[in-house]
């Protein structure tokens, strides 16, 4: 790391959260001191503990989001496998699917390698401000839609999907629905337990706060398991008297030993968000987003993206300064001003088509719910002397 | 639970655990150990309970909608 004189403005939570509260460092270092052992893979009493530390997270992860059935959360290696698990399982040739303009890559990027083996793919798209009409969802429905696919909030501009009514449609249809909660998973409230969401994938290290190598899928009572293919095969500690993968949850989906260290740092981090409150971290971040995006739009020659209500949208906002690149800024922001953000196409170029900044793409602040209302100010301040052609 | 016991026998490690904490919420003890050979190849583990409370195991497993194999006596 480049050392720095001034304290660090962390925002870049949209792609990771840092710092991560203390306890999830310390939950890592008492697993491997006092656990360490292969989790559901021997009976000792160490495997039992192994397997106990993975079931807690698995446990919080559920509560966190109104699951019943903890079992139904099968845990991988971050949210893009378990968005790759829910397509490739689920999706055969013949099969039509729908999602959104504002799809990151985890999503485009399956779906267009499934287009070339016989899945129909439409794309509906986001209004320039990064809203959907729930409706355009249906009137791009088929007789043979199996899922629809949405990102749950836009990692470019944060604004958010209308998931329970896009659910609905779902249901009407006779579709599933699959909702990547990649950037809205502990930081906007979810419940399974009313929303209609089929298929959750969800990442452990941005606003669930653990580290990175842990996420899931939560698979719904309404998916076919029989359907639904593995996208790893392999030993799981049960039914080892069988060559046949296990059929039931979460055995199916979770070959090979899992990053039970990383998922007791999950657990921890589940926790912490738990203690305070999805609704209260919510809270606190629109406050800091509505900050942040009324100081951005009052800079002449800024243009800022997304709808300007921090209401409909998560922490994160992008915007381009008139005469700078945004890889310009970023880097005069880091070197200047300690601010650590994220510039480009953030791995979404359909998102910058719909928003009208592609290629070039833009400067994005992903906040979290450790920022400040300070480090808003601060990093308004630091904006403005760039816009000024304070180079 | 005097040298004698009864298991609960489940698909894997995480349905044990999962049955474990539903019987120590509703005051049943459960222990998590191997599978007795004798019952199954299976290279996980069951829970291992009191035979006297087969009938509350069997109540408190219904009325928390987990599956399991079965209980069988050792």
């Amino acid at each position: 790391m480049i050392p720095s004189e001034r304290p660090l403005i962390y925002f870049d939570h949209a792609a990771t959260s840092w710092p991560k509260p203390a306890e999830v460092g310390l939950a890592m270092a008492r697993f491997l001191d006092e656990v360490g052992a292969n989790p559901g893979r021997s009976g000792h009493r160490l495997a039992v503990d192994a397997a106990q530390a993975v079931f807690s997270a698995r446990d919080a992860v559920a509560r966190l989001f109104g699951e019943p059935d903890p079992l139904r959360v099968a845990f991988g290696h971050n949210v893009t496998e378990a968005l790759n698990l829910a397509l490739f399982g689920y999706l055969r040739p013949g099969d039509h699917v729908v999602a959104g303009s504002l799809e990151h890559n985890s999503v485009m990027r399956p779906l267009r390698f499934l287009e070339q083996s016989g899945v129909e793919v439409s794309i509906v798209p986001a209004s320039r401000q990064g809203f959907f009409d729930p409706e355009d969802f249906r009137a791009a429905a088929k007789p043979n839609t199996a899922l629809i696919a949405v990102n749950h909030a836009s990692n470019v501009i944060g604004t958010l999907a209308p998931v329970r009514e896009i659910g609905r449609v779902a249901r009407e249809i006779g579709a599933l629905l699959l909702v990547d909660a990649a950037q809205t998973g502990g930081a906007y409230p979810i419940d399974l337990g009313t929303d209609p969401i089929d298929l959750l994938a969800f990442t452990g290290h941005k606003s669930l706060y653990g580290p990175t190598g842990t996420g899931g899928l939560i698979v719904g009572p309404r998916v076919d398991l029989d359907r639904m293919r593995p996208l790893k095969f392999g030993g799981t500690g049960s039914r080892s008297d069988s060559e046949d993968q296990p059929s039931f949850l979460p055995d199916r989906f979770e070959s090979g030993t899992l990053n039970a260290v990383g998922l007791a740092g999950l657990e921890a981090g589940v926790h912490w968000v738990a203690e305070r409150g999805v609704e209260a971290v919510r809270a606190h971040e629109v406050f800091l987003t509505q900050r942040l995006i009324d100081g951005l739009t009052a800079v002449p020659g800024l243009t800022v993206y997304g709808g300007g209500n921090a209401r409909l949208q998560t922490a994160t906002v992008s915007f381009n300064i008139a005469g700078w690149e945004p890889s310009d800024a970023a880097l005069r922001l880091d070197d200047d001003h300690a601010i650590l953000c994220r510039v480009g196409l953030h791995c979404s170029p359909a998102a910058h088509k719909t928003i009208g900044t592609y290629p070039k793409g833009a400067v994005r602040f992903g906040l979290g719910a450790m920022n400040t209302a300070e480090q808003v100010d601060a990093a308004l301040a630091a904006v403005r002397r760039l816009a000024d052609g304070g180079r | 639970m005097n040298g004698s016991w009864a298991v609960v026998l489940v698909y894997s490690t995480s349905y044990a655990i999962r049955i474990e904490r539903i019987l120590k919420a509703a005051g049943i003890p459960g222990r998590l150990v191997p599978v007795p050979r004798h019952l199954s190849s299976d290279c996980g583990v069951c829970v291992r309970i009191d035979p006297a409370q087969k009938e509350a195991v069997r109540e408190a497993l219904t009325a928390a909608q987990v599956e399991y194999v079965g209980i069988e006596d050792v």
